[in-house]
């Protein structure tokens, strides 16, 4: 599914039809164009996996608050001030030694976006929607994630407007880290499940 | 409707990909795209569970075909087009002929911020008690609707264990039909890996779905 076969000045057929609709719809009234470039700015830079990164980071550092997001994740999250589409009810599941949590939308591509920001193209792949309820532990491989034999694998599929935030596990070796410091080690797959936090000897390589 | 959109379980899609720093986007239309669809939803007035419908309502073969914003795109003409906001003609032409409609909302730029912060709860108020509470064995149902659902098929026939009483959601089976008001009491279901992909399956795996009450009945 390649998506740009832009060539000089030659608009691709997604290209063309694309604008096509956007000149009729801005023609008749339906919008300001301000207002479209408004919410692809908001996607690109303002909304992404860094916020979630916080709140898993202050969930590691401060007990009350871990407690207040796996009791009420919606409201936890909102304190950060990270509310709204797509984000509107939230569910916090925790990582533990015995128990590791994995995110899915079989159905299309729910995702929590103020947290996590837009989802990346293979958690709204075929591969991954197919796979992910079936065998996580193959899906988890596909991303060089093996998980000890015993350990429970929860996998969350995302049918209704629930929204899930995997707390992944602590690193080991960051004892007395703040919770700035922590969220460099959250990465976005750690949050959907398909990886772990790193450790702080990972900290600086790619997520 | 048991369509391309319904994956859980499928096999033969390789295996998952991702991408090394993955921007957000990989052409400018995806931009428009998806820019248009968030604008227009208030704007037109139609409900998620009628932009998901349009989207996911198409032959297998072609859904399975299209990258993720092309879906995104037939799925808003169609929108348009069966509100009666645009004609295919005007669409795949670019030119303008019938005159414009008048629009619920239309979405000011400064408004972008405040739309998107706020979102669209799904919660309602509905009298009465849910039927089922947390521990309760159900089954989901062998139901086949012919249009949106959120029922997998890989759940239907299957016993799980609710986990969580989720509240009164909004219904998508009925608002996608276009009746706003419908809700339902939501439910997290957790079932075996075993139960749903046999004896063989994995026996650490367990997959949760969130269930309206219509989609279970009481398991023995």
């Amino acid at each position: 599914m390649d998506d740009d076969h832009d060539h000089g000045s030659e608009l691709s057929p997604m290209e063309a039809k694309v604008r096509a609709l956007e000149t009729i719809l801005t023609e008749k009234g339906y919008f300001d164009r301000k207002a479209l470039d408004e919410i692809v700015e908001t996607y690109e830079t303002k909304i992404g996996p860094r916020n979630g990164a916080k709140v898993v980071a202050l969930a590691w550092s401060d007990e009350a608050y871990r407690e207040r997001l796996l009791t009420d994740a919606s409201e936890a999250i909102a304190e950060l001030g990270f509310t709204g589409r797509q984000g509107e009810h939230m569910v916090a599941v925790e990582n533990t030694e015995q128990v590791h949590n994995l995110v899915v939308c079989t159905l299309c591509s729910c995702y929590p976006l103020p947290t996590l920001g837009l989802p990346p193209v293979w958690y709204k792949s075929a591969p991954y929607r197919s796979r992910a309820v079936m065998d996580p532990r193959g899906v988890l491989g596909d991303f060089g994630l093996k998980l000890p034999d015993n350990i429970e694998i929860r996998v969350w599929d995302s049918t209704a407007e629930m929204r899930y935030l995997v707390i992944p596990r602590r690193p080991a070796g960051t004892d007395g880290w703040d919770a700035e410091r922590l969220a460099e080690l959250v990465t976005r797959d750690s949050m959907i499940g398909t990886g772990l936090a790193k450790t702080p000897a990972q900290l600086g390589t790619p997520s | 409707m048991n369509g391309g959109q319904d994956l859980g379980g499928m096999m033969g899609y390789g295996p998952v990909e991702p991408e090394a720093n993955e921007p957000v986007f990989h052409a400018e239309w995806e931009r428009r795209v998806l820019a248009m669809s968030v604008a227009m939803g208030p704007a037109g007035g139609w409900s998620v569970d009628q932009s998901r419908f349009s989207r996911e309502n198409r032959p297998a073969h072609e859904y399975l075909a299209m990258s993720y914003y092309e879906i995104w795109y037939a799925g808003l003409k169609q929108l348009l087009i069966d509100f009666e906001l645009a004609t295919q003609n005007e669409i795949e032409t670019g030119k303008v002929i019938a005159p414009a409609k008048k629009l619920k909302r239309i979405i000011k730029v400064n408004e972008v911020g405040q739309m998107l912060s706020d979102g669209s709860p799904a919660s309602r108020d509905l009298s009465g008690k849910p039927r089922f509470v947390n521990g309760d064995r159900v089954s989901a149902r062998n139901i086949h609707p012919v249009s949106h659902t959120r029922l997998p098929r890989y759940v239907r026939g299957r016993t799980g264990v609710i986990t969580q009483v989720l509240g009164a959601h909004k219904f998508p089976d009925a608002v996608a039909l276009g009746d706003n008001d419908a809700a339902q009491w939501l439910y997290t279901v957790r079932f075996d890996g075993r139960e749903l992909w046999g004896d063989e399956a994995d026996p650490t795996v367990t997959v949760s779905v969130d269930a309206w009450e219509s989609y279970l009945e009481q398991a023995d």
